[in-house]
């Protein structure tokens, strides 16, 4: 069984397949806005569509780590990086719906807003704390700065999380609709209290 | 019959008399109508409606205000984008599980300080005046738009019929609150039943509507069936749907979203894209199925645009304080 699974994540096609369902969504979305199945906002349907996925795609890749050791499956760690530069790209994306659908495409209209509302600032800061770590997302980069390096930088997406985390809560709290805030919540529990764990064992 | 030719020259009778005016004129002729139970009573509504639900045929309202000239929103978007939390948070929820709401049998119970309180069964209720059409801007405190051609009657009749005593200074609304019927009941949201108010003056106002319908039929339930108010100078949430007690206080209620989020949502809520929200700008609105989704959102008017009717009652008031 740990064998197949391995060999399956090892063929070839398994990356190409991944990128394929990394793209679903947006494809989807494209598909729904063009044919007006978004409902009778569709701004608004996508802005918040594109937040769910980018919040989808990274506690899948704080995911990745986890499941490899837990599981033994060495095979997975190939699919972290895709996954990684996956999730920037639909905060990009939310962060662009936003500037765009929103805020006119008024930088000026946009920088206040920032300023002025904790909630968006959350979500700013979350997508700034992901770009260098997309920027740094190949390989000449980890020569460059020297794995050390690199790896400490990668740590940002840790709070990149909980900050991320923070924006989704901030937005449903005007309706105190925490029911999915607090399933995202316990899952990144888990996902980082792992981490600590072995941090400690590790000592 | 002599047919009279005009002269080049002169102007046709359509354009001397201007459209609002003929439009009132026709509204009057109706509203006499109804009164006398004639065919000219079955004014067409502005909008076509689902065509599922009974026909409410409302007189054009002559009233100042009444009718704006904004292009209604269709049917299938207000009937489906609606905030109604007793059967759910999400904005399609309403019209997937309304249809567990009975709205027959139904009694609003008139009490407080009055001098003659009662319980009016729904049937009765929508006969106690001419059911008018009145075409009004809605706006989301989410930050959206609509234009619904709604049918009721001035909220002010029913209260004059209640005879409220000089110690009536608020007016309380409350909608149904019944787990068996509404889903949404089940989460901790709010505080349930949900609770709107307002003063006695804004209560009387006539652009204050009881509303039991909406593009020529009765409400959809998902919209506040069989009964609600419909405020078009305040955030939407003011206007408390599926009613079944309006009570006169002379102490200041507290309305749930008051009670829930203090900071977010004031007693008064009246439209005011000089106040922001906490969390985003009231500045500008999308109105649903107009603004295209790359269109530059429109600007927010004060008092939603009824200022001229409405703006009276908050003369002198600091609006930033009493948000």
């Amino acid at each position: 069984m740990k064998r197949a699974l391995s060999t399956a994540l090892l063929s070839r096609a398994a990356k190409p397949l991944l990128f394929l369902l990394c793209v679903a969504p947006l494809a989807w979305l494209v598909y729904a806005a063009v044919a007006n199945r978004l409902g009778a906002n569709p701004a608004e349907a996508l802005i918040r569509s594109l937040g769910d996925w980018t919040l989808r795609g990274l506690w899948l890749t704080l995911t990745i780590t986890p499941l490899r050791e837990l599981t033994g499956l060495a095979a997975l760690a190939r699919f972290r990086r895709m996954l990684g530069v996956f999730t920037f790209f639909y905060a990009s994306l939310h962060l662009l719906a936003y500037g765009w659908l929103d805020m006119g495409l008024s930088l000026q209209d946009i920088v206040d807003d920032i300023i002025k509302r904790p909630f968006i600032l959350m979500g700013f800061t979350a997508w700034a704390l992901l770009l260098p770590l997309a920027a740094t997302s190949f390989n000449k980069a980890i020569r460059l700065l020297g794995a050390k390096r690199w790896q400490a930088l990668h740590k940002a997406v840790y709070a990149a999380a909980v900050i991320a985390l923070l924006h989704f809560i901030w937005m449903r709290a005007g309706k105190q609709d925490f029911a999915e805030p607090a399933v995202y919540g316990a899952l990144l529990a888990l996902l980082l209290g792992w981490r600590v764990v072995r941090a400690l064992r590790r000592g | 019959m002599m047919i009279r030719t005009p002269a080049p020259h002169e102007p046709l009778p359509s354009e001397i008399t201007p459209r609002s005016v003929y439009l009132n004129r026709r509204a009057a002729l109706a509203g006499l109508g109804l009164a006398a139970g004639s065919p000219l009573a079955l004014a067409q509504a502005s909008a076509p409606g689902g065509g599922k639900l009974p026909k409410l045929p409302g007189a054009r309202s002559a009233l100042a205000g009444a009718t704006v000239m904004d292009k209604p929103t269709a049917y299938a978007d207000a009937s489906s984008y609606n905030n109604f939390y007793e059967f759910g948070t999400d904005k399609s929820d309403p019209a997937q599980r309304a249809h567990t709401l009975k709205t027959r049998p139904w009694t609003v119970a008139v009490d407080g300080e009055c001098a003659k309180p009662g319980n009016y069964d729904i049937d009765a209720l929508l006969k106690l005046s001419a059911q008018e059409e009145r075409i009004y801007r809605l706006r989301c405190v989410e930050g959206w738009s609509m234009v619904i051609p709604w049918v009721g009657y001035s909220l002010s009749e029913l209260i004059k019929r209640a005879e409220p005593t000089g110690k009536a200074k608020f007016v309380e609304f409350t909608t149904l609150a019944d787990r068996a019927q509404m889903p949404g009941l089940r989460s901790g949201v709010l505080d349930w039943p949900y609770v709107e108010a307002l003063r006695m003056d804004e209560a009387m106002h006539p652009l204050a509507l009881l509303t039991f319908g909406m593009y020529g039929e009765v409400l959809p339930n998902q919209n506040g069936a069989p009964v609600r108010i419909v405020l078009p100078w305040k955030y939407g949430f003011k206007s408390a749907k599926s009613i079944v007690r309006i009570r006169f206080t002379e102490k200041q209620p507290r309305s749930s979203w008051e009670q829930s989020a203090p900071q977010e949502y004031g007693f008064y809520s009246n439209v005011n894209p000089n106040v922001p929200h906490p969390r985003w700008s009231q500045a500008t609105e999308r109105r649903i199925g107009e603004d295209g989704l790359f269109a530059k959102k429109r600007p927010t008017l004060m008092f939603n645009g009824y200022e001229a009717q409405v703006g009276q009652l908050y003369a002198g008031m600091d609006l930033k304080k009493f948000y």
